[in-house]
């Protein structure tokens, strides 16, 4: 058997793990490269003098950032809480028996998932023009949280309604077969569970809200309404350098990323108890 | 009379059918089950035995037909039905633990939230109940925490919470391990015991046996035969009866053929090789074609 090996393949072949082992090098070697090359023709200095100018960082912090920093986060946090509840309701809505509220949920989501958000803000705007004597409390969180919440909440009842559905039907029929009328067997069996199953996907939500509260702007707000991109974008205006804007993204990543984190102990948490 | 008025007759059917679309899962199902009766029904699987469990709770709506319970009309379209479940508890073959309460929450939350007890008269009931079932000391364990036989058995103690009059089984050991079986089926003997009302769809012919007051053997929609499970199980009248057990019982000398036709062609071959290996014994008659 092993002489008519040898005759059919004369020639040396690489065993399979030779050759997974040149390719890798070969990887590392390509990466090396271009790193090298990055090195020779980054002009370091330059690019710290575009973006990341020591006086300007100091001068962003002192122009008020925090402050900027605190309303991004009020923003998000009452525009997700208003599309969670909005989203929840729309998810019922959607999984209901009667057929027009049916109807009603689906064209909501249809419309604020199709339209940008940035055309919902500039309807947001014209409000008081459209419906005299009406105001929002709150100004200006209130239109903020209305504008961005109800854009959100069209995402939400999608991913709420799917969450819903991922719970397993024996749960309702345990629910119910114990006495509990529809309602609560959902309240109190099947959206635990269901909300369980969407945080992550909810939690991406809350990252997207946070990046397109930045959209804020066209309200026309007073300084200190100004939320992270409006208030480096100005100031960069101001000075003829990008350092604020780079400054005020970096921030959106001190938000962010424990979110992520939270996130990620929260799930395997949830892993345990199931 | 329709229905009886008689206090012992809890559970009283009254010719039930169930169609999904054009299949016709029962076929006209009358029955009386008295008070302090465990009724073991049996019967091959799509023979509709769950579907008449899961019809006596409403978890199925029926297609036709009247179903009482305690005298009172369950499937009277204006009667309440959240009352009246809550007085027959219902196990599943999932168990169906609530995965996000603990193993007392789930003995508590229908106490508490439908018949509106105090949290310490339902934890007191609840721990009770699961000291009967042997995890007086599992309260606070999340289900997936617990074995599939413990699981079982906390879904016995939760719907046992409730105070039920009566219980329905839906095949409770079917997804057990093989060794985790005996635990539930010994929690439900003392139930049986205890006088406690059964309805038991099972496999479990041992069971059956032991702790029956009767048997009924369900096949295609209809009841086929019932009676004292000495009589149904051990002297079977219908054939269709004792090629069921035949099946049951020994699995193992079941002829080739006789549920999947495909695998009969597939060996039939090598039972002609091989006549002394093939599936049929000596003490057995062959079984396929009787059925038919």
């Amino acid at each position: 058997m092993s002489a008519t090996t040898a005759d059919v393949a004369p020639r040396k072949k690489l065993s399979p793990r030779k050759r997974s082992q040149r390719v890798r090098t070969a990887q590392y070697v390509l990466l090396g490269l271009l790193v090298l090359l990055a090195v020779l023709f980054m002009d370091g200095h330059q690019i710290q003098q575009v973006f990341l100018r020591p006086d300007m960082i100091a001068k962003t912090f002192s122009a008020n950032l925090p402050r900027a920093l605190m309303n991004t986060v009020l923003y998000t946090l009452g525009a997700f809480i208003f599309g969670l509840v909005t989203g929840t309701v729309l998810a019922l809505m959607k999984l209901s028996q009667v057929g027009p509220y049916r109807w009603l949920a689906n064209i909501y989501t249809e419309f604020f998932r199709g339209v940008p958000a940035i055309i919902v803000f500039l309807a947001f705007n014209l409000l008081p023009i459209a419906f005299p004597g009406v105001h929002l409390p709150w100004e200006p969180y209130g239109t903020v949280w209305t504008a961005l919440g109800m854009v959100s909440a069209a995402y939400m009842s999608e991913t709420i309604r799917a969450g819903i559905l991922a719970v397993p039907k024996g749960q309702m029929e345990a629910a119910r077969s114990l006495g509990m009328p529809a309602g609560m067997a959902m309240q109190r069996v099947v959206l635990p569970q269901a909300f369980r199953i969407v945080i992550p996907p909810l939690t991406n939500e809350l990252v997207l809200l946070t990046k397109d509260s930045s959209l804020v702007y066209v309200l026309g707000l007073t300084t200190s309404d100004f939320e992270l991109t409006k208030f480096g974008r100005d100031l960069a205006n101001a000075n003829g350098n990008l350092t604020p804007l780079i400054v005020a993204g970096l921030c959106y990543l001190v938000i962010t990323l424990p979110l992520s984190y939270l996130v990620r102990r929260m799930e395997a948490a949830q892993r345990k108890a199931r | 009379m329709i229905p009886s008025g008689n206090r012992e007759d809890e559970i009283q059917i009254y010719d039930l059918h169930k169609a999904f679309g054009q299949l016709e899962v029962l076929k006209g199902i009358t029955t009386t089950i008295h008070r302090g009766e465990v009724v073991c029904v049996i019967g091959p699987s799509g023979s509709g035995k769950s579907t008449l469990l899961r019809c006596v709770n409403l978890l199925e709506l029926p297609t036709k037909g009247r179903i009482f319970i305690l005298n009172e009309e369950i499937t009277d379209p204006d009667g309440d039905v959240d009352k009246l479940r809550t007085k027959m508890g219902m196990v599943f073959q999932q168990f169906n633990l609530f995965p996000h309460l603990t193993a007392l929450e789930n003995c508590t939350i229908a106490p508490i939230r439908v018949l509106g007890k105090s949290k310490a008269d339902a934890e007191k009931m609840a721990l009770d109940n699961l000291t009967k079932v042997g995890l007086g000391d599992r309260g606070g364990s999340y289900p997936a925490q617990l074995s599939g036989g413990q699981q079982q058995r906390v879904a016995i103690a939760r719907a046992l919470s409730m105070d039920p009059e009566l219980m329905l089984f839906d095949e409770p050991t079917s997804a057990l391990d093989p060794e985790l079986v005996g635990d539930v089926l010994s929690v439900m003997r003392d139930l049986a015991n205890s006088g406690m009302t059964m309805m038991v769809v099972t496999h479990e012919m041992a069971f059956a046996r032991e702790v029956a007051d009767r048997v009924i053997f369900m096949d295609g929609g209809v009841v086929v035969e019932e009676g004292h499970p000495d009589d149904v199980i051990g002297n079977p009248k219908e054939e269709r009866t004792r090629t069921f057990l035949r099946r049951v019982l020994d699995p193992t000398h079941v002829d080739a053929g006789a549920e999947d036709r495909a695998y009969a062609e597939r060996h039939k071959v090598d039972r002609f090789r091989q006549p002394s290996a093939g599936a049929s014994g000596d003490a057995l008659p062959p079984s396929g074609d009787a059925v038919r």
